[in-house]
């Protein structure tokens, strides 16, 4: 089966999903199910992995909440095989995460059913915090989804610049957009898998409506030009050494952005080893020949390092902002840079699984240009 | 500025590269002493960290050089060299960095000419670029 339907009751189209994810878990190769949820007692939206159907009560698959990147907790749960598979509810930047994940061999892409929707983007932490704080427990429908005039300045800027809202790569994805969703929304199965669990959940068929491209195209082509505007001033804030330094001037080396980051995958990174504990001479050796060093040292050499180590994987998922104590926005210079690195090596992030990673391969013919000494008489 | 000599970091190769300028040197050639060479074991190896490194901590040109297409001696280190000065060209630029600073080029054991004359255009040419701009004013 290739679409189905699913009755949305009250207007709460979260709970169509979970009624979806309720009917997932019971088929027996289904372990469990992975999706964002409430914890009891608490505001917080973090991904839950649950195995009681009762539990389901808990989820809430459209929330607005974006903690983190749950791409790397799908590699933990489908490091190896299993007999049974687990399904994973994940915003469309988290599937891309795992998909690069999977290509660097963090996890096995057979051992769960992707379950996506198109995105209607999330809050950066502090501002679901004060949302929530201030009494708004509504948390459980994205607001987003009901008025779909809602003011977007509040969303994270990494979901405004996010020109691939499409849970492409999902092996089911849940249609909100060209679709009436006060009174349904519609399962769209974009793989084998996909389709023969859709086979077996005893919904009703439907065609995907008409008018669903071209809802879909306006996001896309307004987000696009947000992220547009986004390089270009970007671009222009760190388009010199000094002016890099000032965009990262209230770094302090805490490397939240590397742990956040879902694509940095190294168990270790070079810039946590002892190779970066200097000889106290090293420092004295640099004030000496620049007259003034920041402490804190090598936060430059840090960020551009991570550029060239992760920038070809980056899906923008913005949670190396959302984890800056210090609110420095990481993740538009590196969608910047992201966009050319990986436009040079006609790569998307996430794409797809069968594509290899630019640095992981190599052609015996290509960049003619890149070897010998070539010269860009500039004027 | 007419007293500005460039600073050059090259990373060699142990079997090509680096065998060249033994021969320039074994020849009695002469190339600028801008350059400093760095001997690697392979271009393979050769992480666009160092690369970085070199250009934050002074250096006004870097040159990658290794041996021909096909003639590295663990098969393919200079093919994936050549992805990460690429996926370099990319980045640095962005930050100031003119695209000219950083160069990879293949001279195989025996070209000792080839090195020295590889050596003398690279420093001309660093040397009409000039210090990499707003270097000094970085405090890291």
């Amino acid at each position: 089966m290739q679409t189905v339907t699913m009755e949305v009751k009250n207007e709460d189209v979260a709970d169509a999903i979970r009624t979806l994810l309720g009917r997932i878990l019971a088929l027996d190769e289904i372990d469990a199910v992975m999706v964002p949820g409430r914890l009891p007692g608490s505001r917080s939206v973090m991904p839950l992995l649950i195995h009681d159907p009762d539990q389901l009560d808990n989820s809430d698959p459209l929330s607005p909440a974006f903690a983190l990147n749950a791409a790397k907790q799908v590699c933990r749960l489908t490091r190896t095989a299993t007999p049974k598979r687990v399904a994973a509810v994940l915003r469309p930047c988290e599937i891309r995460a795992f998909i690069e994940l999977v290509k660097l061999k963090q996890g096995l892409r057979e051992q769960v059913i992707i379950i996506g929707s198109d995105c209607p983007g999330a809050y950066p932490n502090k501002i679901f915090d004060a949302l929530t704080r201030e009494g708004d427990d509504s948390g459980a429908d994205h607001g987003y989804v009901k008025r779909p005039s809602v003011d977007e300045s509040s969303l994270s800027k990494a979901c405004r610049a996010c020109e691939h809202p499409m849970p492409t790569g999902a092996d089911l994805a849940v249609c909100l957009w060209g679709v009436d969703t006060g009174r349904e929304v519609m399962v769209d199965a974009q793989t084998d898998s996909g389709r023969e669990i859709l086979d077996r959940l005893g919904l009703k068929a439907t065609p995907l409506p008409d008018q669903r491209a071209a809802a879909v195209e306006t996001v896309v082509a307004e987000r696009t030009r947000f992220r547009d505007s986004m390089f270009a001033e970007t671009a222009a804030a760190t388009d010199s050494l000094e002016k890099l330094d000032h965009y990262f001037a209230h770094c302090v080396n805490c490397y939240n952005c590397r742990t956040a980051c879902p694509v940095c995958y190294c168990r270790q990174c070079v810039f946590e080893t002892n190779l970066f504990d200097h000889d106290p001479l090293q420092y004295l050796s640099w004030t000496r020949r620049k007259g003034m060093i920041k402490m804190p040292t090598d936060t430059i050499f840090y960020h551009l390092t991570r550029l060239a180590h992760m920038s070809t994987a980056c899906v923008g998922c913005g949670q190396c902002s959302n984890a800056c104590p210090n609110d420095i926005d990481v993740m538009s210079l590196f969608r910047t840079v992201a966009h050319r690195t990986q436009a040079a090596f006609d790569y998307q992030a996430g794409r797809d699984v069968a594509e290899r990673p630019p640095l992981s391969e190599f052609r015996e013919h290509e960049f003619a240009d890149t070897a010998g000494l070539h010269w860009r008489k500039e004027a | 500025m007419q007293s500005f000599e460039p600073l050059i970091i090259a990373f060699v190769c142990n079997w090509c590269t680096y065998t060249a300028a033994d021969l320039a040197g074994t020849s009695r050639l002469t190339y600028p002493s801008n350059v400093r060479l760095i001997r690697v074991m392979c271009t393979g190896m050769v992480d666009p960290q160092y690369i970085i490194k070199a250009f934050l901590e002074g250096a006004d040109a870097v040159l990658v050089s290794g041996c021909h297409p096909g003639d590295c001696h663990y098969i393919n280190g200079n093919f994936k060299a050549r992805r990460r000065i690429r996926l370099l060209k990319e980045i640095l630029p962005q930050f100031g960095f003119e695209a000219d600073r950083l160069q990879l080029t293949w001279i195989g054991a025996s070209d000792g000419i080839q090195f020295t004359q590889t050596m003398r255009e690279l420093t001309e040419r660093t040397r009409e670029l000039g210090p990499v701009a707003s270097r000094s004013q970085m405090v890291f």
